[in-house]
């Protein structure tokens, strides 16, 4: 299969506190990977290093076969879409044209939408189901609410990849179940590839072809059959656990116990 | 912007900029000497064309009272207005911020302390120019100033500009206070300069603040959209291909020296650059391709209209930035209660 990202020798330090060393990654096309890890263990770092929005110590990140470094922004866009964890935002611009922001690096500057931009817009907003509040203001709505329109505002970048940073994380589980189907029938049927950094392993065993688990100064990465067991979830999380394959959701599920 | 408010969108600015033009030609009949309004329109229309005949029949005091008096300080207020404005709607965008102005960075400390220095040691070294001079100097001083504290991570986050704003101006507005305890009987000079004032304004004030502004609104429409989208957070907008620092530095810079420009022409007006951006926000929304022009336009009408009741409706002049609060601080209030009412209920 072919390479999307190649991580090589990647080292990276915030203020002297360093996140990772000599790290060596990769990741396929055509995949859904999880990201799975404690809080701070640089998984957010991670994706912004793979997005160019940081720059390595030392070592490279290759996108198909270009070092990162060498590619425009401009064109990072048009092959990375990014769901970010947290959104805030203080004027009021309605959904729509938020979701209309996806196009941006499509449009050229002083142009106007082309009716295909348009078009897409629509799209994502009936998949995502926020058309029914398109015309409002961004700033009235709930955090989930946001989330959605923040989600389908990176499906209108219509991008090969999609990176999420707990992109789902203040949904209520009928519409994160919906975001996750989506990006992961985009993946099965449109060939595109998904790197997701999630915080509910039972979610990530479902969906996740693949799974990196990290925290400082280790990765594991696999299949998710291969990987998703007790002592990896022992070794990355400290807790421990209870890891079947269940019927009812035909995936691999992770119960604990819990002090009562 | 979608289509049809993009057609709204066109008709607004129509409509503002003949309000403009109407306001222009109002408050050149204003004054001591009253003018009708077809007399300064021949007047106007002589000077552009060069074409002396529609004067003849006029006492000639009324072409240099409205040629060499009255509309150099009209148009350097609504320049001065509609340049403190653009800046404002770029300085709320940069900072993602809609508390923020065009003096949130201590740009009118700096130019105060310029012109209260320049006040203060009588120096002429450009003549009429020197206090201007010294403010413009005193505000860009200041912006390199507050650049380099905020940007000692390497990047020049919105709340560490506004922290280092704070903290310079704080700094300046004390050796303010220092002068003006120095000054003796100059006090009453600088104090009258910091409130701000259109009195005796000439052509070369004119080009001078025009000359800004027109350079400041084109750079900052040539980014509005990249605004837009910075609003959205940095890491989002780097994702959809935004040079978030390179833009937020060149808006930043030149809603600087739009402002510096303004400030050392007018004095410190406040409240313009405030208010403008918010109202036209209720009036057009937060695209900035639209929001930028609006605003430079009903910052203009704005200052303008401030400027004709100071110098024609009142019995004395009060200071042109007193007035500006007084004028738009309750219409503003007004708006903002009933947008929030239609918010409740909608």
């Amino acid at each position: 299969m072919d390479k999307l990202f190649s991580i090589r020798n990647l080292s990276f330090s915030y203020a002297q506190k360093p996140v990772f060393s000599h790290l060596d990654l990769d990741f396929e096309k055509g995949l859904f990977y999880g990201i799975l890890g404690p809080n701070g263990c640089g998984k957010t770092t991670l994706l912004d290093l793979m997005l160019r929005n940081r720059e390595p110590e030392s070592g490279h990140i290759t996108y198909k076969g270009n070092n990162i470094s060498d590619l425009s922004r401009r064109n990072i866009a048009r092959e990375i879409a990014l769901v970010p964890q947290d959104f805030y935002i203080n004027f009021p611009f309605t959904v729509r044209e938020i979701v209309m922001m996806g196009r941006h690096p499509y449009i050229p500057r002083f142009a106007n939408p082309s009716s295909e931009d348009v078009n897409i817009v629509k799209r994502v907003m009936e998949q995502m189901e926020i058309e029914a509040f398109s015309e409002k203001y961004v700033t009235n709505l709930s955090g989930g609410e946001k989330q959605r329109v923040v989600f389908a505002r990176a499906l209108a970048q219509d991008t090969p990849v999609v990176i999420m940073d707990e992109g789902t994380s203040n949904m209520d589980i009928k519409h994160t179940l919906q975001a996750l189907n989506i990006v992961s029938n985009m993946v099965k049927k449109g060939g595109k590839s998904v790197i997701a950094a999630m915080h509910d392993l039972n979610l990530a065993a479902a969906f996740c072809d693949r799974l990196l688990f990290m925290k400082t100064g280790q990765t594991i990465m696999g299949d998710t059959n291969d990987v998703f067991n007790e002592q990896n979830i022992k070794d990355i999380f400290e807790v421990n656990s209870k890891v079947y394959f269940d019927m009812y959701s035909n995936s691999k599920q992770v119960i604990y116990r819990y002090e009562k | 912007m979608q289509k049809d408010d993009r057609g709204n969108f066109a008709i607004k600015t129509f409509f503002l900029a003949l309000l403009l033009t109407a306001i222009i030609v109002v408050s050149a009949c204003m004054g001591y000497i009253k003018i009708s309004p077809m007399q300064v329109l021949r007047v106007i229309a002589a000077a552009i064309t060069g074409d002396r005949t529609p004067l003849v029949e006029m006492n000639h005091v009324i072409p240099y009272v409205i040629m060499a008096v009255r509309l150099p300080r009209i148009l350097t207020a609504a320049v001065v207005g509609a340049g403190l404005s653009i800046a404002g709607v770029v300085f709320q965008g940069i900072l993602m911020n809609p508390l923020a102005d065009p003096y949130t960075l201590g740009i009118s400390a700096g130019a105060a302390f310029g012109a209260a220095v320049a006040l203060i040691s009588d120096v002429m070294f450009f003549g009429p120019y020197t206090v201007p001079v010294f403010a413009f100097t005193g505000a860009i001083l200041t912006l390199i100033a507050v650049i380099f504290i905020a940007s000692s991570d390497g990047d020049t986050s919105s709340n560490n500009l506004i922290l280092s704003g704070i903290i310079v101006a704080a700094i300046l507005s004390a050796g303010i206070s220092f002068i003006k305890y120095l000054a003796d009987e100059q006090v009453s000079i600088i104090i009258f300069w910091l409130m701000g004032s259109f009195g005796s304004k000439t052509w070369p004030d004119v080009f001078l603040t025009l000359a800004f502004v027109l350079a400041g609104f084109l750079i900052c429409m040539f980014f509005s959209r990249d605004l837009n989208i910075m609003s959205l957070g940095d890491r989002s907008a780097l994702s959809l291909g935004i040079e978030t620092r390179r833009v937020r530095i060149i808006l930043l810079i030149t809603a600087s020296l739009i402002t510096a420009g303004c400030v050392s022409v007018s004095g410190i007006i406040g409240f313009v650059g405030l208010i403008i951006p918010h109202l036209m926000r209720f009036f057009v929304g937060p695209d900035n391709r639209a929001l930028i022009p609006v605003s430079a336009l009903a910052g203009a009408v704005l200052l303008l209209i401030a400027d004709t009741v100071t110098r024609a409706v009142l019995p004395h002049e009060i200071p042109i930035g007193v007035l500006t609060a007084l004028i738009g601080g309750p219409f503003f209030c007004y708006i903002f209660r009933k947008n929030r009412i239609g918010v409740r209920r909608g």
